[in-house]
């Protein structure tokens, strides 16, 4: 292991500076559920340590506005207790999802949005886009977790748990630097790489995700995850939505789907087939298949492909409040 | 002479009952000490350099950079150059330095130039692994040829497959060692034989056997894989004696704990059975394959339990992978043996449209202990509610289905060599001396229950002192045989002593020691409390001796003792529930009934049956070791993609042990395999009862089952 810096700043003005120009120069440090390991197995160097714990303006859920504002250093089960969420189920039942309670008591929002793809390959050291003399290790590899979207060179699936509700939600993610901060919409703080150079978030090395801001919730939302074991393990598909009602029909509709691509994954021609329609077992149905009309899985991972569809069902049913 | 055999069942005051084990406090709570604990003054820490390459050549090694690296104490280089590795994460080369850190830094700096070989690193196809696969004779018995052709059989055929796991030990395979001037080695491994390890070191360190002290008070997870030193235990001790004698710690990480340190065979077979239509098997057709690693092996013994079968072919090849090799696991080819059996047998039930429980039955007479089995089958089946819960495959609709499937075991668990000795000293105090070890399963809580019926006291009069060569000899603690051994070797240890008590105090009770009992505390003419002395005062006339005495179990004499055997059967049941949307099958329940001899314990007993079922699930469901085709790796060398199941995952477990007089006179079996066996067919028939086709491959997993029920190849 590289000797490093650790840097333990109390405000996000002494935190900035001490972020670099370059990956390799500075790490931020959170719950660490993921940094310690990936510096363990080499995969990161860096040369200093930033730890933001014990930054108080990270902390917090307070109401902004109509919505509500979640700092980047709200731990899953800080964000499990905040009342403020309970008109976001899409929300907690992804942190609900990370079913270790040790997981739950340090990783943290910004944490979550972050992490960095659990592709064997790129923990292996292969890389985002994971070649190895010539060969496409995903493509003619082992790719029963991979993506079942997308035409880029990269087929990881974005760890994110939050990711998915956050787009759904319509959520922006605000990020800080020595240069001042900006807001991200979800939707794109998310990005397929395009080359092993890239990065799969659209955040530069010297910022920090510093919040998460939620529109109000006019909508019903609600995240279904398909996950083999109740003990911690990844999700094999999910989906979070958000419906605007108009009565007892669709307004519109956000459906979006998690560990299916290397970014959340907006089916967008499902959500608007949902408008004017109620939610019921067959039209959830429906909407989970046309989620899943343009996918495109890999030589192990076709079973996906109906996980996706059923989560997409499960999610649109549960946050309708209808029983399947 | 004492009469060893054991006391009967209705007279014992302190075997039989359901003690919590001596240690669990301490564990629980963190202060037992492990050997992976142990930080000893001076102490070096050592990791090793794994190949990347799944076959190649060692051209050269370089480990002038790490030698020179600060904190470097000694490097060793495993593979010289002209070394060809077969498996990827094969030890090519060892540091040892001050912490861990600088360690795999100076390993970082080791320069190896590799000729990359070909490999082959999976061999589920059959067809592409052809240049690995050495096959053994066919055996034939009776007709084959004819059974497949007479008029009114029904046949049905499928081909079935159970990955190769791993053992993924909770305390990573490792040890402490110095290896100090005056030629002695101090040895504190992770290991399941104490005893017979000290001999492996001797011989690979060419140091006197005598010269060699091992001790280890717990171990963390063996299952099988922990017999040896290992080549880490032999170069660390080397590297303390470069080191002029300082402690060496070598423990493997997680990712080198899961790729070179476990490996259970996989087992994959195509099968032929027939019966008539009232469910008499007549045909067993198999070819079946396997691989445990780079020497092949890995030969399930099928048809499994039901052996009797009338016409059988049984082909196999041994595949022969890229991969670290075979380590034993808790039921050496049983695992796989029953699942190739039992998953063939639900097959035909459904094709002759029977349920299986009726087809087990049926057949009882194949096996070589038809009461055993049928009477489990009945009592598995009770306790299921089968006859309720069970409905005929492919009759169910809905998204959520149950499903309920049947697996079967068998096993030896005769006792092994064992030598205890017993203290007796003036002051009362009693100890008991082993050179075995206790792998979590209450190896010490029995010792002390034998030696307190024996000697008439309470548990916490007897003092157990195990897992130091100090102590006498006592055999590896595999395949069961354990209790068997060791609980015998103290109940003749402890009855030799008594006798020499006896003989001290006789006189003084104005009786010969042949009229002496020890009951309850005190030394007693028998029949006759009121001529006794206590325990303690009978001791005192010891005055400066002490009694020191020894037993032993010799496995050929044991049968004619009676105090162990060996040879039982089990059944289980598996209750799942299948997500038909989504492809996850969960654990409802699993029901062990299990054939056993003398208890000593039921708690520990019982306990042991939990932890076999939790392997079982584990195994049914999640297991699996991903080897990389491309970079011939293991793809998930660690516990987030090697998954196994939390408590959440585990359901409810029903333990039923066949206790009575009739199985306890057949002496103490062991315990700790057979009830590992048969979960993983029972599981996976539950699982195809459910969503009515077969899936062909363990572990169950949403992959599996939804490729089977959309006709996709796994």
């Amino acid at each position: 292991m590289q000797p490093f810096e650790y840097a333990s700043p109390k405000t996000l003005k002494e935190a900035l500076p001490l972020l670099g120009s370059s990956w390799a120069d500075a790490a931020v440090l959170a719950g660490g559920t993921d940094l310690l390991s990936l510096m363990k197995e080499g995969v990161v160097n860096p040369k200093r340590v930033v730890n933001i714990k014990d930054i108080a303006e990270l902390k917090g859920v307070a109401k902004a506005g109509s919505g509500v504002r979640i700092g980047a250093a709200v731990t899953l089960d800080e964000l499990l207790s905040s009342p403020l969420l309970r008109a976001y189920p899409a929300l907690t039942e992804a942190a609900r999802g990370v079913s270790g309670a040790q997981m739950r008591n340090m990783g943290t929002v910004g944490g979550d949005l972050c992490q960095r793809p659990r592709c064997w390959y790129f923990r292996a050291g292969f890389g985002l886009i994971a070649k190895h003399e010539g060969k496409d290790l995903v493509a003619d590899g082992d790719n029963r977790y991979h993506a079942i979207f997308g035409d880029g060179p990269a087929r990881f699936v974005s760890a994110s748990s939050f990711g998915p509700a956050l787009v759904a939600l319509g959520a922006k993610i605000k990020v800080a630097s020595v240069s001042g901060t900006r807001e991200v919409d979800a939707a794109k703080f998310f990005v397929a790489p395009a080359s092993a150079d890239a990065r799969e978030a659209a955040i530069q090395p010297n910022e920090i995700v510093t919040e998460v801001v939620l529109p109000g919730a006019a909508t019903k939302n609600a995240t279904y995850e398909v996950r083999q074991k109740d003990a911690l393990d990844w999700p094999l598909a999910t989906a979070s939505v958000a419906l605007t009602m108009k009565g007892a029909s669709v307004g519109s509709a956000m459906i979006v789907l998690g560990h299916v691509a290397p970014t959340p994954y907006v089916a967008s021609d499902a959500g608007s087939s949902l408008a004017g329609k109620t939610i019921t077992a067959a039209s959830a149905e429906a909407a989970g298949k046309a989620a899943v009309a343009g996918a495109k899985p890999l030589s192990m991972n076709a079973y996906k492909v109906q996980l996706a569809s059923t989560a997409v069902k499960r999610a649109l049913l549960a946050a309708a409040g209808v029983k399947a | 002479m004492a009469e060893y055999k054991w006391p009967e069942m209705s007279k014992r005051k302190v075997m039989g009952r359901p003690f919590t084990r001596l240690d669990g406090v301490e564990k629980a709570a963190g202060r037992a000490r492990y050997n992976s604990d142990l930080n000893k003054p001076g102490m070096l820490h050592a990791v090793m350099v794994g190949c990347p390459h799944a076959h190649a050549k060692v051209h050269s090694i370089d480990v002038s950079a790490a030698e020179s690296h600060p904190g470097v104490a000694a490097v060793r280089v495993m593979a010289p150059a002209g070394t060809e590795v077969q498996w990827a994460g094969y030890e090519v080369a060892a540091v040892a330095a001050t912490t861990e850190i600088a360690a795999r830094d100076a390993a970082a700096k080791i320069r190896i130039d590799y000729e990359v070989l070909p490999h082959i690193v999976n061999e589920a196809d059959l067809k592409k692994v052809q240049s690995r696969a050495k096959a053994a004779g066919e055996q034939i018995e009776g007709d084959p040829d004819q059974a497949v052709k007479e008029s009114g059989i029904v046949v049905s055929e499928g081909t079935y497959g159970i990955p190769t796991l791993q053992h993924s030990c909770l305390e990573s395979h490792g040890n402490v060692v110095a290896w100090t001037p005056d030629n002695k080695v101090e040895f504190n491994p992770s290991t399941q034989s104490v005893t017979s390890i000290r001999a492996d070191v001797a011989r690979a360190l060419n140091v006197p056997a005598a010269n060699v002290h091992v001790h280890q008070d717990h171990i963390g997870g063996g299952f099988g894989s922990k017999f040896q030193p290992d080549r880490w235990g032999v170069e660390s001790a080397q590297m303390s004696k470069t080191a002029g004698g300082k402690p060496v710690k070598v423990f493997l990480d997680r990712s080198m704990e899961q790729v070179i340190a476990g490996c259970r065979p996989s087992g994959f077979a195509t099968v032929k059975m027939a019966a008539k239509k009232d469910g008499s098997i007549t045909l067993w057709d198999s070819q079946s394959w396997a691989s445990g690693g780079i020497g092949g092996g890995g030969s399930p013994p099928i048809p499994y339990v039901f052996t009797k079968i009338p016409n059988q072919r049984k082909l196999h090849s041994a595949i022969s992978l890229n991969t670290a090799p075979i380590r034993a696991w808790r039921a050496p080819n049983h695992q796989q043996a029953s699942y190739l059996t039992c998953a063939p047998m639900e097959d035909l039930a459904a094709k002759l449209s029977m349920d299986p429980l009726d087809l087990f039955l049926k057949n009882v007479q194949l096996t070589p202990r038809a009461d055993t089995y049928e009477r489990q089958l009945k009592k598995a089946a009770e306790l299921a509610d089968w006859k309720k819960l069970w409905k005929p495959r492919g009759s169910q609709t809905g998204s959520l289905r149950r499903g309920l499937g049947i697996g079967v075991n068998t096993w030896g668990g005769a006792g092994h060599d064992s030598t205890c000795r017993c203290n007796i000293h003036a002051d009362g105090t009693v100890e008991v001396e082993l050179g075995s070890q206790d792998l979590g399963t209450g190896t010490r809580t029995i010792i002390s229950q034998v030696a307190a019926e024996s000697l008439g006291l309470h548990l916490s009069d007897i003092k157990v002192k195990i897992g130091d060569t100090n102590y006498p000899p006592s055999g590896t603690s595999g395949g069961s045989t354990t209790v068997g051994g060791v609980s015998s070797s103290t109940r003749k240890a402890t009855l030799n002593a008594l006798d020499k008590l006896f003989g001290e105090v006789a006189g003084a009770l104005g009786s010969q020691p042949d009229q002496l009992e020890a009951v309850d505390g005190k030394i007693q003419v028998k029949g006759t409390p009121s001529k006794s002395l206590t325990w303690k005062a009978a001791c005192q006339k010891l005055g400066v001796k002490s009694i020191s005495e020894t037993g032993s179990n010799v496995p050929k004499e044991a049968a004619k003792e009676g105090l162990n055997t060996g040879g039982v059967g089990g059944v289980q049941i598996a209750d799942v529930t299948v997500d038909m949307e989504t492809g996850v099958a969960k654990m409802n329940r699993l029901i062990a009934v299990q054939d056993i001899g003398l208890v000593i314990n039921p708690r520990t007993a019982e306990s042991q049956v939990f932890g076999a079922c939790i392997m079982s699930i584990c195994g049914a469901l999640m297991e699996e070791r991903i080897m990389d085709d491309i970079t011939g790796r293991m793809l998930n060398a660690d516990m987030e993609y090697y998954k196994l199941a939390g408590i959440k995952d585990i359901g409810e477990i029903i333990v039923h042990i066949e206790i009575d007089e009739q199985n306890d006179k057949r002496g103490v079996i062991g315990l700790g395999e057979p009830p590992a066996v048969g979960g993983i067919a029972a599981i996976s028939n539950a699982v195809s009862n459910a969503v009515g086709v077969r899936v062909p491959t363990v572990p169950m997993t949403p992959m599996h089952i939804l490729n089977a029920l959309n006709g996709r190849k796994s």
